[in-house]
């Protein structure tokens, strides 16, 4: 990142205790208390205070050099009359010119895939129908992708989602799945909305199968997961598309990613998808943008630059649990797509952290404290959580 | 929308905070830019909740007193604390740099030296400001690191074991000299200074 702050360095907790006790005469093995060891907790506090890993993911990515619109210039005052007028044009052009090409675009794509997917919904259930319903909803995408200028490259095509399967990938923002049904048709899942939405939602599901949720449903877990199995299981049914880390994130790390979607069963397809920030910030900050401001937004960048990998299907391996396979499939994801991999929940975002991970850094301080004789019954756990943390 | 940052900070007032603190004028530019992106109610303060919005502080076991610090005016929940507070706290985690020992010894003590440090950790432990680590004070913050691991007895023969090892003058209390002499091995420049990039 451009602006970082600070340069973190020191160890784990315990070189940096080891080092801090130097001094004293006992070595760390014996444990015991110095003064000194809350030096480590003040410093780290402090570090955290003046750049954290987490809290910058929920905001937007800084940019190296400006690239012309001021909602990305965040310390911003006046260089020169040159580029006030560069910067002027650029306004005209892009709220003048593109802005109503676009959004006419955009309304002919949404119309055409109402009145398309119900046209199709007509017909009885059989092949024709769902090639006709595959193309309507491939035009509609594609004439939407225009309507954002969005510029899509498409990697390893020969990994494709399949039918039966499910597409999982991390999530920027809602136009992540105008930029996946360009090149694919894919089942979505979510909540049952009112309004343009529901009208969209209900239209859609004429002429093939999506899985909308009720809001009193989302909360069973068991009700939501019976259903995507029930989906999957029917071979013929369009790939499902799930974002497992249940939030935007501002597409420079991957978050935790939800092992619900994991528990379903059959074979996941990982999709890494990147931004290019230079062309426009595609983060959808809903604490502070609401949908409408934010397509406006959209609507008014330079263009929406996508570089989208489809990885090899991944199954769960034996012995492996859902957090353990969800853990495999975000590396996989944040490799490929040049993200930085985090085990902090995206649902920070709007939660509080949760105890447990104090209590841990507490029973490690504590293993310090009174000696190595514990050591042996307090193997540290193999869950790459903890040593993201405590770094 | 960008232009925030700049207006709201003067440059007197960064001459000023720059005279105080020892920070470079880029350094106090994007320390604002930080404590803008923390102030969740946009009101050019920070409370005690958008501290404890950061996860990293608030799963560190001191995070608490750690906050207290930017507060030194009191316990109550409504404290708020403004930019200059905030960057003469931060102030005190700044490197020591050498050319600095060799300046105008007229001028008072740099809120980075050495002593300064020190007394920024003594009073996270010295609560009630009395100028001494009393047993209490001190089992406080051995409670807080160690949580829940230890029995209070074990706790209690620690705490002993270091008032013992520190108390000079008897009065079964830590005071600010007693504590600097037992820490006088520190490397206290090293490990109370954060890498501030230019």
């Amino acid at each position: 990142m451009l602006t970082r702050l600070i340069q973190r360095e020191g160890g784990s907790m315990e070189q940096e205790m080891g080092e801090l006790r130097r001094y004293r005469t006992q070595s760390i093995s014996r444990g015991e208390f110095a003064l000194s060891d809350s030096f480590y907790f003040y410093r780290k506090g402090l570090e955290s205070i003046v750049d954290d890993q987490v809290t910058q993911r929920f905001s937007s990515e800084e940019l190296v050099s400006w690239n012309l619109l001021t909602r990305t210039n965040h310390n911003f005052h006046y260089i020169s009359l040159r580029l006030t007028i560069i910067w002027g044009l650029g306004v005209i052009i892009r709220y003048c010119v593109l802005f109503p090409l676009r959004i006419t675009l955009a309304i002919i794509g949404l119309s055409w895939l109402v009145i398309g997917t119900t046209l199709v919904g007509f017909l009885p259930k059989n092949r024709v129908k769902t090639w006709l319903s595959e193309l309507v909803h491939l035009m509609c995408y594609r004439i939407c992708a225009r309507g954002l200028s969005a510029t899509i490259q498409y990697h390893n095509k020969e990994n494709k989602p399949q039918k039966g399967g499910i597409c999982v990938a991390n999530h920027t923002s809602p136009i992540d799945i105008v930029i996946l049904a360009n090149d694919g048709c894919y089942a979505m899942v979510g909540q049952c909305h009112g309004g343009l939405m529901g009208v969209i939602q209900r239209s859609m599901v004429r002429s093939c199968p999506h899985v909308w949720f009720e809001r009193s449903e989302m909360r069973d877990r068991h009700a939501v997961t019976s259903r995507l199995r029930a989906h999957v299981a029917a071979k013929t049914n369009l790939p499902i598309l799930i974002f497992p880390e249940g939030t935007c994130i501002n597409n420079t790390s991957v978050m935790m990613f939800k092992k619900g979607s994991f528990e379903i069963g059959g074979t996941i397809y990982p999709v890494a998808i990147k931004y290019d920030p230079r062309f426009g910030d595609a983060f959808w900050n809903s604490a502070k943008y609401n949908m409408v401001s934010y397509l406006l937004r959209m609507m008014t960048s330079w263009a929406i630059v996508v570089n989208v990998w489809y990885l090899p299907p991944m199954t769960r391996e034996e012995g492996e649990d859902a957090a353990q396979f969800a853990n495999r499939v975000k590396s996989a994801i944040a490799h490929q797509g040049g993200l930085l991999d985090m085990a902090w929940d995206g649902s920070l975002k709007r939660d509080k952290v949760k105890e447990e991970f104090k209590e841990q850094q507490q029973k490690m301080y504590s293993s310090m404290v009174v000696g190595k004789k514990r050591r042996k019954s307090e193997t540290f756990r193999k869950d790459n959580q903890d040593t993201v943390i405590l770094e | 929308m960008g232009s925030r940052a700049s207006t709201l900070l003067r440059e007197e007032e960064i001459e000023e905070i720059k005279k105080e603190t020892g920070f470079s004028h880029s350094q106090i530019t994007r320390l604002y830019s930080r404590f803008t992106s923390l102030d969740k109610g946009e009101n050019g303060t920070l409370s005690r909740e958008d501290f404890q919005r950061i996860p990293e502080l608030a799963i560190n076991p001191l995070g608490d007193r750690i906050i207290n610090a930017f507060f030194p005016e009191g316990l109550d929940r409504e404290d708020q604390v403004n930019f200059r507070g905030f960057m003469r706290t931060l102030a005190h985690f700044r490197p020591i740099e050498d050319n600095e020992k060799n300046k105008d010894p007229t001028a008072s003590e740099p809120l980075n030296s050495r002593t300064n440090k020190l007394l920024f950790a003594f009073r996270l432990y010295d609560l009630d400001r009395d100028d001494k680590i009393s047993r209490d004070e001190l089992l406080q913050v051995l409670r807080m690191m160690v949580g829940v691991n230890i029995s209070d007895e074990q706790l209690g023969s620690i705490a002993d074991r270091t008032i013992q090892e520190a108390d000079q003058n008897g009065d079964n209390s830590i005071s600010f000299n007693e504590f600097i002499k037992v820490l006088e091995k520190v490397d206290v420049e090293q490990k109370m200074s954060i890498r501030f990039l230019h």
